[in-house]
């Protein structure tokens, strides 16, 4: 328990500190969620219509580009060495890693998000809702983003590797939190089916993560 | 306490670096493992501390506590220091001590030992190649592990500063720790053991 | 030769010192009589009171823009002549150009809700906006991840240059875009011509949010100055150890 919380302050420290990356998810989602008015056209029937597709998508992109770095620091450091001999198992590491990134880069862009579907003119009312997809969705993509970031470190390549591996597997994901978010805004379907598979898809990715990242570690960075 | 390496051999990228290694090491004894660059020095030691698999041979460690992995009954200092630039000097060396399941408050102990005391608050960003070497030497005395595993432990290390190391690793080995250690030339343990590295 | 003086940064500390104060006070006597003005300005016929939060949201674009604007020379001081001051100056007016833009668009934003009937509207002007705001946001960004002053400094100078260029062209393209998708009949925001009896209290209010801007950025500078000088000497502290131990 003591190197659990170890780990998790040290991570959202360094994330908060001189040279981190805490806010710039946030910063890159709001960017994403602004240019996309300007391919599509300011037609603020169309925008409210479009707006929960928006912010999963930007929100998707935000959380996998902001993981490129988590193991690849502690690679080059030495740090992962040493992660790797602690009395905490691996995969606990390794989650409590992905949940320090979820607080410091995950729960920035589900606050944000609100905001955002103001400039889309998504209705006020289901703002809450929406915001509770993404709450609850987040998590999903960190965790399954956590794989990618592993293999990535492991294989010593960064950048769009990331997003091409792991990109197909939060499909599911997107596919239930914007059914999710549309049902709550638009009344059309149920909330409550998508909702749940979503929550369902987030507890698996919460268990099944760690473990697949951990095992990438280890086989690959002898 | 007593590390038993038995027919110990190692593949690194499909080539064979070393096979049929065995070597014992009881309590209170240092090694030193010499050998030209590319015969296993580094790979030995990431064997013992687990970080790297062995291709045959085991690895046991005789008496000590029974429940706990060879790993993690090792410190390992490697190449790199693992320390955070954006982090002070106590803000990083207490996050390896807990993390290590040790107290914290024998940091400030640890750092006099390295003789850092007097730079706790500072940003690790501002230390000196040796001044972050020294940092991490300090993790060794602030967590009580059995077997020290050195890689070029004197590297980026003044003269004053290798003197200090020399006395960390008597007074380890006084206490009944084990030294395995990778170096060039002489680190200031006279009475090692060494074992010669030959390509295989 | 007073520049040189000036662009010492201890002579800059003892001058800023002794300016801030009177600076403070003329700020705080411009606000007083323009908000005086401004409460007796005319509700607008069609608007009512919130043609009021004009007065807060045309100086604070004004300014947004003002801070790119000095950012863009402080960046030529830092590249061309290597001014010790300029890429402090630099980097203090980043934040609070950045700080008016917010306020522009938020105020922009409540403005809209009762003229629009909704809280945020891509109007060419806002857009624009917007976007000196993300490339604000890019600038700061480059300071945060700048572990080493001077070296941020470098690549932000060359960030706000190339700005600088780019904003005529973004402003072209956004209002092309705007006009491709909108017609002309939606309202404009300030399109007529203003009443004198908003001009003057609007005249005040910039004059004062200018000041006030000078102010802020003086004390920021100062701030930096001083950091910077707090950095040096905890290096030298560092280094002074290592030659003790």
């Amino acid at each position: 328990m003591i190197a659990f919380n170890a780990l998790l302050v040290r991570d959202m420290r360094l994330a908060i500190r001189v040279g981190g990356g805490a806010l710039m998810g946030a910063l890159f989602f709001l960017i994403v969620v602004t240019m996309m008015p300007f391919a599509i056209g300011p037609d603020l029937a169309l925008l409210a219509r479009i707006g929960p597709a928006i912010l999963w998508l930007g929100a998707l992109l935000a959380s996998l580009l902001a993981l490129d770095r988590l193991f690849a620091t502690d690679h080059e450091d030495g740090s992962l060495d040493l992660l790797m001999m602690g009395a905490l198992p691996l995969e606990l590491s390794v989650a409590t890693k992905a949940i320090a990134h979820w607080l410091t880069t995950g729960l920035p862009l589900v606050v944000i998000a609100p905001l955002l579907g103001l400039m889309l003119n998504v209705e006020l009312h289901a703002m809450g809702w929406l915001a509770l997809t993404l709450l609850v969705g987040t998590p999903a993509l960190t965790f399954i983003g956590l794989v990618g970031a592993a293999l990535a470190v492991a294989l010593r390549r960064g950048g769009l590797l990331l997003a091409v591996l792991v990109l197909p597997l939060t499909v599911p994901v997107l596919i239930f939190g914007v059914a999710a978010a549309n049902a709550a805004l638009f009344g059309a379907t149920p909330f409550g089916p998508p909702f749940t598979i979503l929550c369902a898809l987030t507890l698996a990715s919460l268990v099944l993560g760690p473990i697949a990242a951990a095992a990438a570690l280890r086989h690959g960075l002898e | 306490m007593r590390l038993n390496a038995e027919e110990l051999a190692c593949n690194r990228g499909g080539r064979e670096v070393f096979r049929g290694l065995s070597f014992a090491l009881s309590s209170g004894e240092a090694m030193v493992i010499s050998g030209r660059n590319g015969a296993g020095k580094s790979s030995l030691l990431r064997m013992i501390a687990g970080l790297v698999r062995c291709a045959a041979g085991q690895l046991t460690l005789d008496g000590g506590e029974r429940d706990t992995p060879l790993a993690e009954q090792c410190h390992y200092l490697g190449h790199q220091d693992a320390m955070k630039p954006s982090l002070t000097v106590s803000e990083n060396l207490q996050f390896w001590t807990e993390f290590f399941g040790a107290r914290t408050h024998t940091i400030e102990s640890a750092l006099q030992a390295v003789g850092l005391a007097a730079l706790t608050d500072l940003p690790a960003a501002y230390l000196s190649a040796g001044q972050r070497r020294r940092l991490s030497i300090a993790r060794l005395v602030s967590v009580q592990r059995p077997i020290w595993l050195l890689d070029e432990p004197t590297s980026a290390l003044d003269s004053p500063s290798q003197k200090r190391l020399a006395e960390l690793m008597q007074g380890h080995l006084a206490g009944g720790g084990m030294i395995v250690a990778a170096a060039h030339g002489p680190i200031g343990l006279e009475r090692a053991r060494e074992l010669k590295l030959d390509p295989a | 030769m007073p520049i040189i003086d000036f662009a010492n940064p201890t002579r800059f500390l003892t001058i800023a010192n002794r300016a801030l104060p009177w600076l403070i006070a003329v700020t705080v006597i411009v606000f007083a009589i323009g908000l005086f003005y401004v409460m007796n300005a005319p509700d607008d016929y069609q608007q009512g009171a919130t043609v009021k939060i004009m007065f807060l949201h045309v100086p604070a674009a004004w300014l947004g823009m003002l801070g790119w604007g000095l950012m863009s020379v402080a960046a030529l001081g830092t590249l061309v002549w290597r001014h010790p001051l300029a890429d402090v100056a630099g980097k203090a007016a980043a934040p609070i150009g950045a700080a008016f833009t917010f306020i522009c668009l938020v105020t922009g934003s409540l403005w809209g809700r009762p003229t629009w009937g909704t809280y945020w509207v891509w109007d060419a002007r806002l857009t624009s906006m917007l976007v000196l705001l993300l490339l604000y946001f890019g600038v700061l960004a480059l300071y945060w991840t700048a572990e080493e002053p001077s070296r941020g400094a470098r690549a932000a100078a060359i960030l706000s240059l190339v700005g600088a260029v780019n904003l005529p062209i973004i402003k072209f393209s956004v209002d092309w875009w705007n006009t491709l998708h909108q017609p002309a009949s939606v309202f404009r925001m300030g399109g007529s011509t203003i009443d004198p009896a908003l001009l003057t209290p609007l005249l005040i209010m910039a004059l004062a949010f200018t000041l006030l801007f000078a102010t802020l950025h003086l004390a920021v500078m100062r701030n930096e100055i001083l950091r910077r000088r707090v950095r040096s000497m905890r290096l030298m502290q560092a280094q002074e150890l290592a030659e003790a131990t």
